[in-house]
């Protein structure tokens, strides 16, 4: 049995709010296997995007284990969060979040700042993802001179650019119309089966989570059914 | 290089914001660099103070002053090379506020003690020669259009009547702080004359120029002068040039305190608009942080973009101020006549000018660049939208 690349255990959460403890997770645990495509589902306020944020290492939990490919982020330092974060994790957010004033390959090219490729290596590796994404045609392009799906492509093209195992999506097809929506849901899914890119997808859209191999629903911090991930293969997803 | 990149995009990201604050630090560091310079031209006379030239006056005060034969003896002090009686004549010409410096010195001897002031030999001649010949520097003569030859009445107001000078000679700084907007004729043509109208004002002498071998023996030498003529009538006191105008200055030290406040008050007042603008900036871009923290970037980065955004624009402001200063100093020096005989922008100003700059730069970018270091990645990112 292969190691699952995320294992959540006893993880809790909570924020300080106007001098109160309001409580966001209790107490979960659940396993993702390498390449899975996992929906998280729940209403807002259910801790869903604070669960994601922990996975991805960018918030830290109160209590718990968060194994990420055998390797406890709780227990990193700053620095080595920051570090484990540019090699492991690809971000895809809701409202893009690219830098404005790059255009759509210094975008891309940007995690790549952050290892030894020379100048010239990390243009070659940034065209081939924007080209992966659709964009090859769109490298020139700043963020307000594409439409809202292409920003969401370039987005997708910055998160695989370092080659992580694991992609974080957050709302991904929240700020977007439903054809640019189908077009990212797409890429994700080929990310997942061509690549190999175990995805966590947070979203409130069931045709989204439809894509995702298993869905797993929170509500007000707990699993509405602990343990219980509702499995289903691709082919019964696109069926 | 795409930390530089993202720096100057981001500088210039909203042109009108970072246009206003451009315009503001070039006003500030061109007000600083015309008040700093206003200060150079006050010690403009200390500066260029000789460290061989000692002056001996009247121990009581200015103003009182000595008998000439003091020059012998001061001569006779060893260690002295040379020396020039020296009298602030104070006259004006045409109108009282045609106000130029005249003194009546003992020409040989004080011009050998002054080689920056620079004479065409045929014009020297022509002065020594002339008994109620004078010399004008450069300046004074580009001011009132005064040309070799041309006779120069001057009111008396120490010395009563009308005094008339013919200009022989003209003369050149050697450097740019040299002072040439002084008019010099000789000390003999002031005393026979004095002697004819005011006889027991006649042999006085203001101060004495005072020439020595060696520099470092300045301190000994003053002393050895000052000991001549202790329990006489008119006691002496002998100190270097410098001390000498560093004693004028003194006379005036509240102004000059503040103007520098001033100057200093100027740069503190573009410094809060400028921290204003970069919080405003560090602030809508926080989510843009939040994101390269989470794509890896370190606080350090986060905050170095802003510090780097910071300076870039203080030096754009810093760059174009002080390109400005040198003309607006040129007309401002030109509008102040002989108030500031030597004003000229020096690097030392120039240097502050940069200095000041990039300080602002820095300390505005303090607040906004630690916060924004410090600031929890998902708290950057729900400041979105």
């Amino acid at each position: 049995m292969t190691l699952p690349l995320i294992s959540v255990r006893g993880v809790s959460k909570s924020y300080r709010r106007g001098g109160q403890v309001v409580p966001v997770l209790h107490d979960i645990t659940f396993d993702v296997q390498r390449g899975d495509f996992l929906g998280l589902m729940g209403p807002s306020g259910s801790g869903k995007s604070t669960l994601l944020n922990l996975i991805a290492g960018i918030d830290k939990p109160d209590a718990g284990e968060l194994l990420i490919d055998g390797v406890d982020i709780t227990r990193l330092e700053e620095t080595a969060l920051a570090d484990w974060r540019a090699g492991s994790v690809g971000f895809v957010f809701q409202f893009y979040n690219l830098m404005p004033v790059l255009t759509a390959l210094e975008n891309v090219e940007l995690p790549l700042v952050l290892t030894s490729l020379s100048r010239q290596e990390r243009r070659v590796h940034a065209t081939a993802a924007l080209g992966l994404v659709g964009l090859a045609d769109r490298v020139a392009h700043y963020p307000s001179e594409l439409s809202g799906g292409q920003q969401q492509r370039v987005a997708i093209a910055r998160a695989i650019i370092t080659d992580p195992k694991l992609i974080v999506a957050d709302e991904p097809t929240g700020d977007l119309d439903r054809h640019s929506a189908e077009e990212v849901l797409t890429l994700l899914d080929r990310l997942n089966v061509e690549l190999g890119k175990t995805i966590v997808m947070v979203t409130h859209d069931r045709r989204a989570a439809d894509r995702a191999h298993a869905i797993m629903y929170l509500d007000k911090g707990e699993l509405s059914r602990a343990g219980d991930i509702h499995e289903r293969s691709v082919r019964e997803a696109r069926a | 290089m795409q930390s530089l990149k993202l720096i100057l995009r981001n500088a210039l990201r909203h042109k009108l914001r970072t246009g206003l604050t451009v315009l503001g630090l070039i006003v500030a560091i061109l007000a600083f660099g015309l008040l700093q310079t206003v200060v150079d031209a006050w010690y403009a006379g200390a500066n260029a103070a000789a460290p061989n030239r000692l002056v001996t006056r009247n121990a009581i005060s200015l103003v009182f002053p000595m008998p000439v034969h003091y020059r012998d003896q001061i001569r006779a002090v060893p260690g002295v090379r040379g020396v020039a009686p020296f009298n602030w004549f104070g006259g004006y010409y045409q109108d009282p506020k045609n106000f130029f410096a005249q003194f009546a010195v003992d020409p040989v001897p004080f011009l050998a003690m002054y080689p920056e002031y620079r004479i065409a030999e045929d014009e020297l001649r022509a002065f020594l020669r002339d008994r109620k010949g004078a010399v004008i520097g450069r300046k004074l003569a580009a001011t009132y259009g005064f040309k070799i030859g041309d006779t120069v009445p001057l009111q008396g107001t120490i010395y009563p009547g009308v005094w008339s000078f013919t200009v022989r000679a003209i003369y050149d700084g050697a450097e740019a702080k040299t002072d040439t907007s002084q008019m010099l004729f000789h000390w003999t043509y002031l005393n026979e004359t004095m002697k004819q109208r005011v006889p027991r004002r006649a042999d006085q002498v203001g101060v004495f120029m005072v020439q020595i071998d060696e520099p470092q023996r300045s301190a000994e030498i003053g002393q050895a002068i000052d000991q001549l003529f202790r329990n006489s009538l008119a006691e002496t006191r002998t100190e270097t040039e410098k001390a000498f105008q560093l004693g004028f200055v003194a006379m005036t030290e509240a102004i000059v305190v503040a103007i520098r406040v001033v100057s200093f008050v100027v740069i503190f007042i573009i410094l809060a608009v400028m921290a204003n603008t970069m919080a405003m900036t560090a602030r809508e871009r926080a989510p843009e942080y939040a994101t390269l923290k989470a794509l890896g970037f370190g606080p350090t980065y986060v905050a170095r973009l802003i510090f780097g955004e910071s300076v870039a624009i203080a030096l754009i402001g810093a760059v174009i101020g002080i390109v400005f200063t040198f003309p607006v100093a040129h007309w401002f020096g030109a509008k102040m006549g002989m108030l500031f005989p030597v004003f000229e922008v020096s690097a030392t100003t120039v240097g502050l000018q940069v200095a000041c700059a990039v300080g602002v730069g820095m300390v505005a970018a303090l607040l906004p660049g630690c916060r924004a270091a410090r600031v929890r990645i998902v708290d950057g990112l729900r400041a979105i939208g």
